[in-house]
């Protein structure tokens, strides 16, 4: 007899995602039964060094922060109906967040759960010392350098049968894949079968980028409900296959044009996502719909596995500074592009970037060739943002002090003066063989 | 007549970044368009898009059986989401500027 397949409901996609995105993700999975899992992605690149700032700081910190309110509504259904959790919300500290899970639950009147915690991503300790510095150069430490790890420790660690694995830095996909892995049984090179629950995990794991987030576009492509948009959840068969849907009684869509949007985001080769588990290849990928918001995902193959993991590390990176002023009404243009021209003159121990927003921002470079290009028009309600980076604080405090000076010492009727400055962090990867690497699961004391 | 359109009427696309380097799907609404994205959507079309980025390579990914392709783009983020100045950092604005380029389309689609 076939497998049971396994249901894995995303829950969030990024650290600050909504609160109130897990409690229909859990409610659907408990109506339809059967063996289901909750995915919470909550670590970007970048928040994993901010984690570890913060626990530098303090020893408890450096975990998600919004963990226990993404938790507190969703823990007492999920530990009743067997509903196993996995999530990279430990982030820089995931000891402390299975702390934090159990306080939680006993703050809530739950039995205790039994939680696992993956470890060996981090590589901030000595034992790594000497290859990270031979990698990236021994005369800069890093604030965090974590390796990203795969499904394996997760599959153990649901096998032994964890209510809840908590991690550090992995492959987002491998929150879907070792629960995927463990629940069918499949061997570590069963290569087809990760490479489609990779893919599967892939198309969960930004949450509501597949059920209509970051996809509408008025009058091209109409989202219904977006405000009200549900969170994805997967159905993976025996074979790796899945079928996508989304939460029930939610806004938003599941349809062929926004699966592929995301099978392709974040992708390069598409015959070789790489990931710790597998090599997937998605040339021959079919995307079908196959109900109202289900989409089924065929044709993924996968081949074998790197040989190295991938590391990425931070470095403390000097400061970042931004400011902002406003011009609206007849000549609203031209006064703002004399106010750059202040700037520029005023700070020239700055490499400034300049955007007039309403003119050219988004699209534009930091060498300023877009701006430089585009005519000078006669844009009525224009707000010019300048930032810079330094090494040395004070330098980088000129900026704010120059743009507030703008108030009675630039153009006529500049308003609206927001500056800010803020410790810049910069980022290197580099690829170690996987024996140097220890991913392992811990049961939390 | 043959007529100009605009890309975004004919495709969508949404746009990732990994450190320096953007992806950029154009995935076709209608199989029918698909020859006349594949001639006019090119990687040259696109590099000359990003320009002013100075991409250092433009490479595009067919995948004819989601009537889709894929363009990854080198060196275009300003040294990408920790390094750059840009308000958006991650480049997730760039697909527009693409959906952007004009497309001609012939008399009987």
């Amino acid at each position: 007899m076939a497998k049971q397949s396994l249901l894995v409901g995303c829950g969030a996609g990024f650290s600050g995602d909504r609160v109130d995105a897990p409690g229909p993700v859990v409610r659907t999975l408990a109506a339809r039964g059967g063996p289901a899992c909750l995915m919470l992605e909550t670590l970007a690149e970048r928040t994993l060094a901010l984690a570890q700032l913060r626990r530098l700081e303090s020893l408890e910190a450096g975990y998600e922060p919004l963990l226990a309110r993404l938790l507190a509504p969703v823990l007492g259904t999920c530990l009743d109906r067997g509903i196993r959790i996995v999530t990279n919300a430990g982030a820089a500290n995931p000891a402390g967040a299975a702390r934090r899970v159990q306080e939680l639950a006993r703050e809530l009147g739950l039995r205790p759960p039994r939680v696992a915690v993956v470890a060996g991503d981090d590589l901030s300790g000595a034992e790594h010392a000497g290859l990270l510095a031979a990698a990236f150069g021994g005369e800069r430490r890093p604030v965090s350098a974590n390796a990203y790890l795969g499904a394996e420790a997760i599959a153990k660690a649901w096998d032994a049968g964890a209510d809840l694995i908590v991690t550090g830095r992995v492959a987002d996909p491998s929150l879907a894949v070792g629960p995927a892995m463990a629940q069918h049984g499949w061997s570590e090179t069963d290569w087809d079968r990760l490479g489609r629950a990779t893919m599967a995990g892939h198309l969960l794991e930004c949450g509501a980028q597949v059920t209509g987030g970051y996809f509408a576009d008025p009058g091209f492509k109409d989202v219904p409900e977006l405000a009200k948009v549900g969170f994805p959840v997967a159905r993976i068969d025996a074979e790796g296959d899945c079928v996508i849907g989304k939460a029930d009684a939610t806004g938003g869509c599941v349809t062929e044009a926004t699966v592929k949007e995301q099978l392709l985001y974040e992708v390069h080769d598409p015959a070789a996502y790489l990931t710790p588990d597998v090599t997937a290849d998605i040339t021959q990928a079919c995307v079908t719909e196959t109900g109202p918001d289900l989409v089924a995902l065929d044709g993924v193959r996968g081949h074998e596995r790197p040989c190295t993991l991938k590391v990425t590390a931070f470095f403390e990176g000097g400061w970042f500074a931004e400011g902002e002023i406003s011009y609206a009404g007849p000549g609203a243009e031209a006064r703002a592009r004399l106010a750059a021209d202040i700037l520029a003159s005023r700070l020239p121990h700055l490499r400034l970037r300049a955007d007039l927003i309403g003119v050219t921002s988004l699209f534009g470079d930091d060498a300023g060739r877009l701006l430089a290009a585009t005519p000078v028009g006669d844009a009525r309600d224009v707000r010019l943002r300048v930032a810079a980076a330094h090494a040395d604080l004070e330098a980088a405090r000129r900026l704010g002090e120059e743009v507030t000076a703008l108030y009675t010492c630039g153009p006529a009727g500049g308003g609206g003066v927001r500056t800010s400055i803020r410790p810049r962090l910069t980022t290197a990867s580099c690829f170690l063989p996987r024996e140097a690497v220890h991913a392992r699961f811990e049961w939390a004391d | 007549m043959p007529r100009t359109v605009c890309l975004r009427e004919l495709a969508h696309g949404r746009t990732g970044d990994k450190g320096n380097r953007s992806n950029i799907s154009v995935i076709a609404r209608r199989r029918a368009h698909w020859d006349a994205l594949v001639a006019q959507v090119t990687e040259e079309a696109v590099a000359r898009a990003l320009a002013h980025r100075r991409p250092s390579r433009v490479t595009r990914y067919l995948l004819p059986r989601l009537a889709a392709m894929n363009f990854v783009i080198d060196d275009v983020l300003d040294g990408g989401v920790n390094d750059a100045l840009n308000l958006d950092a991650h480049g997730k604005a760039l697909a527009f500027l693409v959906l952007d380029l004009p497309i001609d389309l012939p008399d009987h689609p």
